[in-house]
């Protein structure tokens, strides 16, 4: 297949949307048809945007480091706003055994003291001894960086649907690419929805230059600084496909970590309280599949911004050859 | 030693949270040779059934399932969640956990009593997640338990067992009631230790789920449990403060 083929892609998350756009680069006459009323209607609108490729080792396979190595320079070449500061890691005083465990099996980290804490972020001056930080990181408001890509879709010639709970017919497409996460589930039988559940603060009185990760034996939390003095708090992992109302548990767990990394959260405003469901494999790996002319791109879990660049661009190869 | 009239393939009973993927969690739970599976029911995913598509991939591992009442603190609320797994998963078998301290995860000893008479009242096995406490052994007995799951030390915390006095001393008082070490075992020499005391089981979750690679892990613990229930078997040797040569030294003086 060579450039000018007409492609339809489903959903609009940040996996369709990273798709569109690498498909339209590459030369295609892309639609994206979302069947809800806006962009990232699903778990991307959710997420914390972090880049993390080095701190994300800690817990997932080798293969999440290795394929999201280009991911940050991805995401500041095609969208505004995009932070490069790297991320730190920090544990409470009585759980800093949680720090040698991540650093055990992580790398490309400092490991720094009070000292140099505080000249990282002012704010956190005297309140941790120890920690991590992954200077090549960087992080994302899933919000802005949306939004800019359905512009540049559509800069370059691509269609933008809403509304399309029918989606369009296949007919007249070369080719169908569905990012449409859990609404594939009966194509991909395996596919499962792992619930999340964010906070989003306003707090005047703390300011963060990056992601901070608060380790913790059961309850690991990051707190993502966005513009406005907004600091998005996630997330939980609970296997559920209830995508109900917040629980109290969590909610108590969330506001807790924000808490302790800085007693100015007691302070701050609730803004949002966010549920979503993650599609999930059960290696937790994203995959690309094709069947016939429709190819797949699913199962992000919590990779989504880190990975779609890669299984986009997985997905332009299977296509254009 | 038969576990409310089930004798288990092994005596090793793995957990099933805080794995890095399902798939990760099915590798672990096959190289264990787990015995006994346990899986917490959380509440938001009761409803509904909206954990079905986890649960199914417990099931298809096909070892018995015992579900538990994790983060319950009060009576009422293990009770209902007890309900719950019974539906969910069609057994009477529910591991019983009321915590009392949610720091460091210790059991509250007086709704567990009264949580297990109501649930062994309405027909289920309890399977009591308690203390090496000997009087609430005993109150737990009366009220309906028939296996006792003394902690090793907190969940999650990796000490391995903390009070070996407390735990042999359980093990002597009840010699007919199945044991089983649920908490705070972090390294397989652990288990090995616990089998070696003569329990009948060790409940391990974290110390598998959050290794570096938690499949090799698995496998350690189960050999870990096999060789401590051989030693067991075996009659172990006395330990004694003077040394005893295995072969005699002829010609020295060993008493001097």
């Amino acid at each position: 297949m060579s450039g000018g083929a007409a492609i339809l892609v489903r959903g609009a998350g940040v996996a369709g949307l990273v798709t569109a756009v690498t498909l339209a680069e590459r030369g295609a006459k892309v639609t994206l048809a979302e069947a809800g009323s806006r962009i990232g209607s699903g778990a991307s609108w959710m997420a914390g945007g972090m880049l993390a490729p080095w701190c994300e080792a800690a817990d997932a396979p080798r293969e999440v480091t290795e394929h999201s190595l280009g991911s940050l320079s991805w995401w500041r070449s095609h969208v505004p706003d995009v932070e490069s500061n790297g991320s730190l890691v920090l544990a409470p005083a009585r759980d800093t055994a949680e720090i040698t465990r991540f650093g055990r099996r992580t790398s490309h980290f400092e490991e720094i003291g009070a000292e140099e804490i505080a000249r990282l972020e002012p704010d956190l001056a005297g309140r941790f001894s120890r920690g991590l930080f992954f200077p090549e990181e960087g992080h994302l408001d899933p919000r802005k960086a949306l939004p800019a890509l359905a512009d540049r879709l559509v800069r370059l010639g691509g269609r933008l649907l809403l509304d399309q709970a029918d989606m369009p017919a296949s007919a007249g497409f070369d080719y169908i690419v569905d990012c449409t996460g859990l609404r594939a589930r009966e194509a991909l039988g395996t596919l499962r929805g792992v619930r999340g559940e964010m906070i989003l603060l306003r707090c005047r009185d703390v300011s963060l230059h990056r992601p901070v990760r608060m380790l913790h034996p059961r309850i690991p939390v990051y707190i993502v600084p966005r513009a406005d003095h907004l600091f998005m708090v996630g997330a939980t992992m609970v296997e559920s496909e209830n995508a109900g109302p917040m629980t109290l548990r969590s909610m108590s767990e969330l506001m807790n970590a924000a808490w302790v990394l800085h007693p100015g959260f007691a302070e701050a405003e609730i803004i949002e309280m966010g549920t979503g469901l993650r599609p999930s494999y059960p290696d937790n790996m994203p995959l690309v599949t094709q069947e016939g002319r429709t190819v797949f791109v699913n199962g992000m879990f919590r990779h989504g911004y880190l990975l779609s660049p890669w299984l986009a661009a997985r997905a332009a190869d299977l296509i254009f050859g | 030693m038969l576990f409310y009239g089930t004798r288990l393939s092994s005596p090793l009973m793995l957990g099933t949270a805080q794995y890095p993927s399902p798939e990760i969690l099915s590798s672990a739970v096959r190289q264990a040779e787990a015995g006994v599976i346990t899986v917490s029911l959380r509440r938001e995913a009761a409803g509904e059934r909206a954990g079905q598509a986890f649960w199914a991939l417990i099931r298809e591992l096909g070892v018995p399932v015992l579900p538990n009442t994790a983060g319950c603190h009060t009576v009422r609320e293990a009770v209902t969640t007890a309900h719950m797994a019974r539906e969910v998963f069609e057994t009477d078998w529910i591991k019983l956990e009321v915590i009392g301290e949610s720091d460091t995860l210790q059991p509250d000893v007086f709704g567990l009593v009264e949580a297990a008479r109501i649930l062994s009242s309405e027909g289920f096995r309890v399977f009591p997640y308690t203390t090496e406490d000997l009087v609430v052994a005993e109150r737990l007995l009366a009220a309906g338990c028939e296996v006792l799951m003394p902690w090793g030390a907190p969940i999650g915390s990796g000490k391995g067992l903390n009070n070996l006095f407390g735990l042999r001393a359980l093990r002597a008082h009840f010699p007919d009631t199945p044991l089983v070490v649920d908490a705070g075992i972090g390294l397989p020499s652990h288990a090995a230790q616990a089998l070696e005391l003569g329990y009948d089981a060790v409940l391990i979750n974290t110390a598998v789920a959050k290794a570096g690679d938690p499949v090799a892990m698995a496998r350690a613990f189960r050999l870990a449990v096999e060789a401590g229930r051989l030693a067991y078997d075996a009659d172990p040797m006395e330990a004694r403060d003077m040394a005893a040569p295995s072969t005699p030294l002829l010609g020295r003086p060993v008493l001097g």
